[in-house]
């Protein structure tokens, strides 16, 4: 299981346009990175609130629905972040390559 | 009025004092002068002795010079009760006579020390309020005196008589009292100046320590939390979530030891830092990200309509989408493709080998339209696999034939890579490679079961029983017709060997079975020795057979020979044949129309069929893969979405999506159908033999 997941990990890590990976735990520290530690810690923080607030959001509105992921596209590249109880992933990719 | 006492000093010794001060103070300057070493303390003494001398009279160099007559000159000096230091020129402004005028008399009082006592007059209010306070004390003072001498007298009277007693305890008692009069009359001490003296002694205090301890602070931990709405929806879910487990609990009780072995499990899992939690998210975000890659992909396939088919009367066109390959699996090719009805972006590949020199191993993949770049799940298998199919309810459920004569079942849903269910040479498998899996609805014990056909000839029924599978052979193919007997009088193979079969869509008994030796029998599945029809429909082996979606009637049938046929199974010649040209690899009727079909053949090209624009030529002919070399081998339509997948034997599968054109609904109603295809059966059989495609 852990396996497969390193495997998928390494996958979007190598998937074409790809910058970088992050996971972050619960709290908001990142545990796994492809990114230099000060980028890393950057996205993790701000992400991670950016991420609450827009769960947050989702689910006053509807107490039942929760959010999936979020997508945050600029004119250089796309935010990706795919929230979970317990871990939350976040890629930057650049799409138009 | 406090009385205070003043010491008079003699001011007649004053001022003596004060005019021998000067010349004793030259001297003992003199003195000190000269002899620096001798004590302080006698230096009176010595200046007394000198003084006693006075003979040689030195001048200090400030003295005034007078003459001699001068120095014998006698000035009187009278000794007054004035005080030297009074002012004697006072004056005070007098606001009457609006000037200033002096005082005639002026104080002469000197005050030269003054003390003040602490003796009271007894009259005074101070001192009665202090006789208040003592005030029984005081009063007691007087009985006490009595008391104490009678008590003197008491002891003595004691032996005499009975009273003794009474006055003993009166004695007592008032020695009782006597004690605290003592007491009060010990606090009142009387100190008189003459021969009273206190002494007071102090204690050694020891020197202050302080001394403190402190208890190690609480641990404290700053918690903030918010209380939204769907935090309080969360807290209730869970509550009932684990009302539900106790119920549960409750009534299982021997599954207890399993529920903590399975705890323990979790709890080990959750202390390590590890990724499985985050699998599902990584999923998406794959998702995501080829989302991301193919974005124009999937703004095709759910958007573009090619906009020339308007121009195109009655052409269409395949535009490729997603194309599907899997590392692992290049030198497969494509054997069986299934489309999941409940999860209508998912679908599964079957990879193996046609070729019959070359057999190895082999794989199911499944694939979902959301991720193009990796299978969601695959499973190698030990042989090639040669057809699949999904359960059209447990969309978990996947039945798969093989070609070494095995059927196996896998559960999606479970984590191991190995069938569920796999039949053995105990369990009845079949001798020959399986072509073609069919589930069936559950049987009467609710049971999932499903059909196979094989080369040896068997139309099998094998049932999921518990954790078995257990076959039932419905049909037994046998050869129709006699043929010729061996050479060495050997009796030929009586079997005939089923390459496909199809089940009818809505009568459930009623199958189709295609052979090698390209005859189709209509078969039933409760008469297990006789056909209700056959048909010569080919001259090699027939590679799929349909039954049509929506007509009753209608089936299809491809073949190696090039062609494709297309039978009213109450009619025993076809209704319709096309030539395509190349061998024909599958074919697949339209879940939309019931005119519509689609064919692949081995030179790469999709043929697509509108019985109702064109009846005799394709509408859509398309090559679709790069390589001409490549065989396509099959084909299925998506049950929702406008789109086909399409296999070839690089174990490929591409993605297809079918322009406005192919995708007509039938206008008219069945009963035209059926006059449609009724009306050809005038048309002279040597007229269907003349129509070519291409």
């Amino acid at each position: 299981m852990c396996a497969e997941v390193e495997e998928t990990l390494k996958r979007i890590q190598t998937h074409k346009g790809v910058i970088g990976t992050i996971v972050v735990n619960a709290e908001g520290i990142p545990i796994r990175t492809t990114l230099d530690n000060s980028t890393t810690v950057q996205y993790a923080g701000l992400l991670h609130q950016l991420t609450m607030k827009a769960r947050s959001t989702v689910r006053d509105i509807d107490p039942q629905n929760d959010l999936t992921f979020l997508r945050i596209r600029s004119k250089k590249h796309e935010i990706m972040v795919a929230p979970d109880k317990e871990y939350m992933l976040i890629v930057i990719q650049n799409p138009s390559e | 009025m406090p009385v205070t006492h003043k010491t008079l000093v003699k001011s007649k010794q004053g001022s003596n004092a004060q005019s021998q001060q000067k010349p004793l103070a030259a001297k003992t300057a003199k003195v000190v002068s000269k002899k620096k070493d001798e004590d302080d303390g006698t230096e009176i003494g010595e200046g007394g002795d000198e003084w006693m001398h006075g003979k040689t009279l030195i001048k200090p160099p400030d003295q005034l010079d007078l003459t001699e007559a001068e120095l014998k000159e006698e000035f009187t000096r009278i000794l007054t009760a004035n005080n030297p230091h009074a002012p004697q020129n006072i004056v005070r402004y007098s606001f009457k006579e609006r000037s200033y005028k002096p005082i005639s008399s002026v104080d002469q009082l000197a005050v030269h020390f003054f003390l003040e006592g602490n003796l009271l007059h007894r009259d005074s209010d101070e001192a009665r309020r202090q006789k208040a306070k003592q005030g029984l004390p005081d009063e007691k003072a007087t009985v006490v005196t009595e008391t104490e001498d009678e008590k003197l007298e008491t002891p003595l009277q004691a032996a005499g008589g009975e009273e003794a007693g009474d006055v003993e305890e009166g004695g007592g008692e008032d020695g009782a009292h006597s004690v605290d009069s003592k007491t009060g009359k010990k606090e009142q001490k009387l100190t008189n100046q003459f021969n009273f003296s206190e002494r007071a002694s102090q204690t050694l205090n020891n020197p202050l320590r302080e001394r403190g301890c402190q208890t190690e602070p609480p641990p404290r931990a700053s918690f903030s939390a918010t209380a939204n709405q769907w935090e309080i929806y969360d807290v209730y879910l869970e509550e009932m979530q684990k009302q539900e487990k106790n119920k549960e609990k409750a009534k299982a009780v021997p599954k207890k030891e399993d529920d903590k072995g399975k705890k323990k499990l979790t709890l080990v899992e959750t202390q390590s830092d590890d990724l499985t939690k985050v699998a599902k998210v990584a999923k998406i975000i794959e998702r995501m990200v080829n989302q991301n890659t193919f974005d124009d992909i999937a703004q095709d396939f759910r958007y573009f309509e090619d906009a020339s088919d308007e121009f195109r009367e009655q052409e269409g066109t395949l535009l490729p989408l997603w194309k599907f390959q899997y590392d692992q699996a290049k030198r497969l090719s494509v054997t069986a493709l299934c489309w999941n009805q409940s999860y209508k972006d998912l679908f599964a590949v079957g990879l193996g080998s046609y070729d019959f020199t070359k057999q190895g191993r082999g794989m199911l993949v499944f694939y979902s339209l959301k991720n193009s770049t990796y299978p969601e799940y695959n499973y190698p298998t030990t042989s090639g696999i040669l057809c699949l199919d999904i359960h059209p309810d447990r969309p978990y459920l996947v039945a798969v034939g093989f070609y070494d004569g095995c059927v196996a079942v896998y559960n999606l849903k479970e984590e191991r890579p190995e069938p569920v269910y796999k039949s053995s040479s105990k369990s009845g498998k079949h001798t020959d490679p399986v072509w073609q899996v069919r589930w069936q609805k559950d049987d009467m014990d609710n049971h999932q079961n499903f059909f196979s056909v094989s080369s040896d000839g068997r139309v099998v029924s094998w049932t999921l029983v518990k954790s078995e599978l257990v076959f039932t052979d419905i049909i037994k193919l046998s050869l129709v017709g006699a043929v010729s007997e061996g050479p060495e009088g050997v009796p030929p193979p009586t079997m005939a060997c089923g390459t496909s079969f199809d089940f009818h869509k809505q009568i459930n008994y009623l199958f189709l079975v295609g052979t090698e030796e390209g005859k189709i029998h209509k078969c039933s599945k409760a008469y297990s020795s006789q056909f209700l029809e056959t048909y010569d429909a080919h001259n090699m082996a027939v590679d799929a057979v349909k039954w049509n979606q929506f007509h009753p009637k209608v089936f299809i049938s491809c073949s190696s020979d090039w062609t494709v046929k297309i039978w009213d199974h109450t009619i025993r010649t076809p209704v319709f044949i096309f030539d395509l040209n190349a061998a024909v690899g599958d074919v697949a009727w339209s879940p939309y129309s019931s005119t519509v079909f689609a064919a692949v053949t081995a030179d790469g090209k999709v043929h697509v069929f509108d019985l109702g624009i064109n009846k005799y030529e394709a509408i859509c002919q398309q090559p679709v893969v790069a390589k001409k070399k490549t065989k396509l081998t099959h084909i299925e339509f998506n049950p929702v979405y406008p789109i086909i997948i399409v296999g070839d034997d690089r174990g490929y599968v591409t993605s297809l999506k079918l322009s406005p054109n192919l995708r007509s609904k039938p206008k008219w109603g069945r009963k035209k159908l059926d006059i449609q295809f009724s009306g050809i059966h005038y048309y002279p059989p040597s007229f269907l033999f003349l129509r070519k495609t291409g």
